[in-house]
């Protein structure tokens, strides 16, 4: 095995863990704090990367793009936590299921009146479009590290956030007693308001920055859907730490199965969460 | 300062609250007594909006705080201790305080973090603690401390000193003094008829959801029979 190969493999882990990360940190607070089961986070990731795309065909920039589509998700998710899933906060799992599904359904069925039902692709701009080379044969493309670089920046955003700011204390307070972060006087159905719509923005993100490296397509929202289960659950449910930790699990497990276990790489994801939950059964941070 | 007139509230189809008045003066402490579920939780729950009453109006200085949210009736000045004291968690004692942090309804800020901390010197002890890993008293002085860092006007305290060692409970009650020093009005549920009849400044006996004796605490005091027969002492 070449030393140079594995680095790459886990640079490629590691990226993919954190654009996770900025999917999933957004499903375990919305999960954690305001206990909505949100099938429809996959579909702000899908809507991040066609507002991209669509936006990049508009201004000839992805940058721009990108910077557009941000506002445009966070918008889109506040309306939607205002006019429906404020509904949801006093009912039980299977309603929110039941309404978040429907709203997979609205969001695809959007999408194909919109854009299509064709695989679209943003080329890679000229300006990032080179690699590092590492050896005669291997190199790594910088819009990767780039990538890494504005994932990681963020994930410091939201620990610094969380950890240091009364805002960051409220939303934490709010995952462990709701009703008494009420009683104090503080706004929690917009604190609820705005924590949905920072969740929506930042998978809208992940999926515009991933425009690049990989297709827009009907159904890409799904996917990543299912695997930010699978990271809230191994990072336990509310934990942006954990949800960070499980990313990176996630994107390691997945990435390394792909190259070394190919005929198992399906099951390696859900492999590494059986094992975390055998262990931690609430999860690494519950 | 605080004024609920004819308070119906249901639980289902038990009716809880019969048409309860109840007032509260600026700077008044009033005890609020009682048998166990007679009300008295409930009560202050239909005042806060946590319960929907389903009839009756609830005032706060001379404001309609009717079926507002509980976050913005609590901004009219008001501070929660509910039974069981509310600790998060995931937040040490130092956020615990800083989270609550606001200026008075009048824009004073009176209580800071430092003078809560004074107050309450075991607290500054344990400033990186979380809350839920504190014994019981020293989570009822996080809870009375959060509370005083939002500049109430007026302090709800429900259960003050439940399930507390007798010296901590002297700690409390010597704390909820010096508060109603400060001009602060309460309203102090608890067992400990002795320390409220000479504390509060009025008492307020609910019996099945009504209110069968509100007045001064002399007459209690002259005659016993009217504690025995609604509290059972």
């Amino acid at each position: 095995m070449d030393v140079w190969f594995f680095l790459i493999q886990l640079l490629n882990g590691v990226q993919y863990g954190l654009l996770l990360f900025l999917v999933a940190s957004g499903l375990t607070l919305i999960f954690g704090i305001m206990g909505i089961i949100n099938l429809a986070h996959g579909a702000f990731y899908m809507l991040g990367a066609y507002l991209a795309w669509w936006l990049a065909g508009l201004t000839g920039s992805l940058v721009a793009a990108v910077v557009l589509s941000l506002p445009l998700a966070a918008l889109v998710g506040y309306v939607i936590e205002a006019l429906l899933v404020r509904t949801l906060y006093k009912r039980d799992h299977l309603d929110q299921v039941l309404l978040t599904y429907g709203l997979i359904l609205i969001f695809n069925e959007a999408q194909r009146i919109l854009w299509g039902n064709d695989v679209h692709g943003i080329a890679m701009p000229t300006a990032v479009n080179w690699s590092v080379r590492l050896t005669e044969t291997l190199s790594y493309p910088v819009y990767r590290v780039i990538l890494s670089g504005i994932c990681a920046a963020l994930a410091v955003v939201m620990y610094v956030v969380i950890a240091k700011t009364r805002f960051g204390m409220w939303v934490r307070a709010g995952a462990s007693n709701r009703d008494m972060v009420a009683a104090l006087g503080i706004n929690v159905k917009l604190l609820f308001g705005v924590v949905f719509a920072v969740g929506a923005a930042l998978a809208g993100l992940a999926g515009a920055i991933s425009t690049p490296i990989s297709s827009v397509a009907p159904g890409m929202g799904d996917t990543v859907l299912i695997l930010c289960f699978v990271v809230v659950v191994i990072g336990g449910v509310g934990s942006v730490k954990g949800a960070f930790l499980g990313a990176m699990l996630i994107g390691l497990a997945d990435t390394f199965g792909k190259v070394f276990v190919p005929d198992f790489a399906s099951f390696t994801v859900y492999g590494v969460m059986a094992a975390v939950l055998l262990w931690k059964p609430r999860g690494l941070f519950a | 300062m605080l004024h609920a007139t004819a308070l119906h509230t249901y639980y289902g189809a038990s009716h809880v609250l019969h048409g309860i008045d109840f007032r509260v003066a600026k700077g008044e402490t009033v005890a609020l007594m009682g048998r166990n579920g007679m009300g008295k939780s409930t009560l202050l729950k239909s005042m806060l909006g946590i319960v929907a009453p389903r009839s009756g109006k609830v005032a706060i200085l001379g404001r309609d705080v009717t079926g507002m949210e509980t976050s913005a009736v609590i901004r009219q000045g008001i501070a929660y201790v509910p039974e069981g004291r509310g600790m998060f968690h995931n937040l040490t004692v130092r956020e615990h305080l800083l989270m609550a942090a606001r200026a008075g309804t009048d824009g004073r800020r009176d209580w800071t973090y430092e003078r809560v901390l004074e107050t309450f010197p075991r607290l500054a002890e344990r400033l990186d603690n979380l809350g839920t890993h504190l014994s019981g008293g020293e989570q009822q002085m996080l809870s009375i401390g959060r509370a005083l860092m939002t500049n109430p006007q007026l302090l709800i305290l429900d259960e003050a000193t439940e399930g507390l060692a007798p010296l901590i409970r002297r700690d409390i009650w010597h704390v909820i003094r010096a508060i109603k020093q400060t001009g602060i009005a309460s309203i102090i549920v608890d067992k400990n008829v002795g320390v409220l009849l000479d504390l509060a400044d009025r008492h307020v006996i609910l019996v099945k959801g009504e209110v069968v004796y509100d007045g001064g605490p002399e007459t209690l005091k002259s005659d016993s029979s009217i504690l025995e027969r609604h509290i059972g002492l």
